[in-house]
């Protein structure tokens, strides 16, 4: 469906520097049970946000409120795994716009350009920088540019650019998702099916 | 002329057009749902005024959240009833044509296409599930969508996408005597990590996968997700025509012959140049199982846990907490550890090659008394199988049961959950925290692993249990 446009965002960030996080610690799949889309930010790192008892986990930084803001900073490989959707929604559903990282898992990258919460990927010396400025300031603000394809630490203007395609940015400035794209073009795909069949 | 590689020619086939600066707008011949990636993919249709386009392009099936004992009876579990009665709703509505359960070809997704013959080279397929990268055994492009993706595949039949890199790995050599294709997979996996093929898809290549059968090669590109590629494939050969051959939905007569005349030119061209390479040799294989929380923590069931040796920073962390997870410690052995649950299932091993080298197994042997055993059939017809082969008599003598087919344990969305804090040795595809249940411990292995653990209750080498 539609979703917000997206044009410049600057907002404090939220680290999570664990590598690897699969879609499994995203929304543990005992939460996949709705039938719409809305709701998912309640369960989102359900098993490392909560105890069995449903007690909030002091160590896990969704329970510190030093951190709060639209942008996750994440370390390398974020959203291994499971195809699920439902993770990218229920990041949006919690406030996140943006998900930073030095490497995404690539189904997860998809997802997310689908609903409209950005993946900006940096280099691992960029996320470095960004991991230790939060650390000695979690108040410090990130400029995430679409337009410009640039993300910046305002504090020091350390600043790095970010690859998106022309297409998807198209999109993401204007809050447009794929199927109105592909609605458009239908006799161009029933022209091709035919030669398919 | 241009040498093209096998993914080459089926992406290129179903290109509709190109975006500028953007992805392609790819067609999909086969389409497969389930229960709970779909239902606001649907929701989402209705929203926009939107039908189906092509409806006997897509089939469905109820397999991730359904229970595996009495399936006859109405499910207890309200929003898991929900997602099975939506999907019954959706598929009638849009006439969808759905395998649902207690029918004869109710099952796994994965296991059910290839046994309908839904599955064919050259084939465009994707599911709204990371693991539809099986269907690569037959030489078919395969891969894993969002449920955004699935709404448009149901709308137009499309999705936006951008070509992946290629990577050929190439295993030659034979495999020794106890060592699997499930084994094959969980070294590659080991050697190039759980994010080494990101960015790519892989053609597996090489005299170790000819000599496999289509069930062993679908377990191969079953896990090519688990090392981050989009899917995997390997050329159809004779081995995969024979497989095909008088299947409910495989071509008869003279277009039988015709599409096995196209599906034979499906071979990457001598030449054709790949982004990346790997080649490994198929005599260092063991008996390979998982000791930490992503698919690439593998080792031989002989060696140790690695150390810390080399390691640093978030890296450092990231494993001890993983090890910490798992209750294990650097450098100890993995060989004799106690266990308490065995799985065996899922699309990665729950069809009858799988069932059978477990019967074969316990033939004549007892199950462990610290042993909890779920058996879980990939489909129906798995089911029926292991009935018709007295396969099901012999683990019932063994002191295993057979339940009824799901995904089941694999990702424990339904009431097969291991307990907190519990080992279990399992065929299914992901050692990731909490996915067999909060706080379950996880350790991948191959079916004859996991048979030869059930015998002994603790972390075995196949090839020392008689």
């Amino acid at each position: 469906m539609a979703y917000d446009k997206f044009n410049i965002l600057t907002s404090t960030v939220v680290p999570l520097p664990t590598e690897n996080v699969d879609t499994d610690q995203i929304i543990p799949a005992r939460f996949l049970k709705a039938t719409e889309r809305e709701g998912f930010g309640d369960n989102l790192f359900r098993d490392w946000r909560y105890d069995a008892d449903g007690n909030p986990k002091k160590d896990f930084v969704l329970n510190d409120s030093t951190y709060s803001g639209k942008i996750l900073l994440a370390g390398k490989n974020f959203g291994s795994g499971s195809s699920r959707e439902h993770a990218v929604w229920a990041l949006y559903d919690y406030g996140f716009r943006c998900v930073v990282s030095s490497f995404f898992a690539d189904i997860f990258k998809n997802n997310c350009l689908n609903i409209g919460v950005l993946p900006v990927t940096i280099s691992p010396e960029f996320a470095d920088i960004l991991f230790s400025a939060v650390e000695q300031d979690p108040l410090t603000q990130v400029e995430v540019d679409i337009d410009k394809q640039t993300i910046t630490l305002l504090k020091t203007g350390a600043s790095e650019s970010f690859d998106i395609n022309t297409y998807k940015k198209e999109n993401m400035k204007n809050g447009f998702d794929d199927i109105d794209y592909l609605l458009n073009i239908e006799k161009e795909i029933t022209e091709f099916a035919k030669s398919r069949s | 002329m241009e040498k093209k590689t096998l993914f080459d020619k089926i992406w290129d086939a179903h290109v509709v057009k190109s975006v500028p600066d953007g992805p392609d707008v790819f067609f999909i011949d086969k389409h497969f749902i389930h229960e709970v990636t779909s239902p606001v993919a649907f929701l989402n249709l209705e929203k926009r005024g939107v039908g189906v386009m092509y409806p006997e392009r897509t089939v469905a099936t109820p397999d991730h959240n359904v229970p595996t004992i009495d399936q006859d009876k109405t499910i207890k579990d309200k929003l898991s009833r929900m997602q099975v009665e939506r999907l019954r709703e959706n598929c009638k509505k849009y006439n969808i044509e759905l395998h649902d359960l207690g029918s004869a070809h109710h099952g796994i997704v994965h296991v059910i296409g290839p046994e309908l013959g839904i599955t064919q080279p050259g084939m465009t397929i994707v599911c709204g599930d990371s693991h539809t990268s099986t269907h690569g055994a037959f030489g078919a492009i395969a891969f894993g969508i969002g449920t955004s993706e699935v709404e448009m595949v149901l709308a137009t039949q499309c999705i936006m996408q951008t070509k992946a890199k290629k990577m050929r790995i190439t295993v030659d050599g034979e495999v020794g005597p106890g060592v699997t294709s499930k084994d094959i997979i969980l070294y590659i996996i080991s050697k190039i990590s759980a994010a080494g093929a990101t960015g790519y898809f892989v053609e597996y290549a090489g005299s170790a996968f000819r000599s496999l059968s289509m069930e062993a090669r679908m377990t191969v590109c079953n896990m090519s997700i688990e090392m981050g590629a989009r899917g995997g494939l390997i050329a159809p050969d004779e081995t995969t025509f024979e497989y095909l051959k008088g299947k409910q939905y495989a071509p008869k007569g003279e277009d039988w012959d015709r599409a096995v005349a196209e599906w034979t030119a499906l071979q990457t061209d001598e030449g054709a140049v790949f982004d990346k390479e790997y080649h490994f040799d198929a005599t260092d294989i063991e008996p390979m199982i998982t000791y930490g929380t992503n698919p690439g923590m593998g080792i031989k069931i002989r060696d140790i846990i690695p150390t810390l040796d080399g390691m640093e920073g978030s890296n450092k962390k990231t494993y001890l907490k993983s090890l910490d997870y798992m209750g294990f410690v650097p450098g100890e052995y993995i060989k004799g550890k106690k266990v308490d649950y065995v799985f065996v299932g899922s699309c990665t091993n729950g069809r009858i090659e799988d069932i059978r080298s477990v019967a074969n197994f316990v033939k004549g042997k007892q199950k462990a008394d610290n042993i909890t055993a779920w058996i879980v059939p990939g489909s129906r017809e798995v089911e029926k199988m292991a009935h018709e082969e007295g396969l099901v008599k012999i683990l019932e003598e063994a002191g295993f049961k057979l339940r009824q087919p799901g995904c089941s344990a694999c990702l424990a969305m339904n009431d097969d959950k291991i307990p907190s804090g519990k080992y279990a040795v399992s065929t299914s595809n992901r050692n990731f925290e909490g996915r067999q249940g909060p706080g379950a411990r996880t350790l991948l292995a191959s079916p004859l692993t996991v048979a030869a653990v059930a015998v002994t209750g603790e972390i075995s080498d196949p090839r020392d249990v008689f």
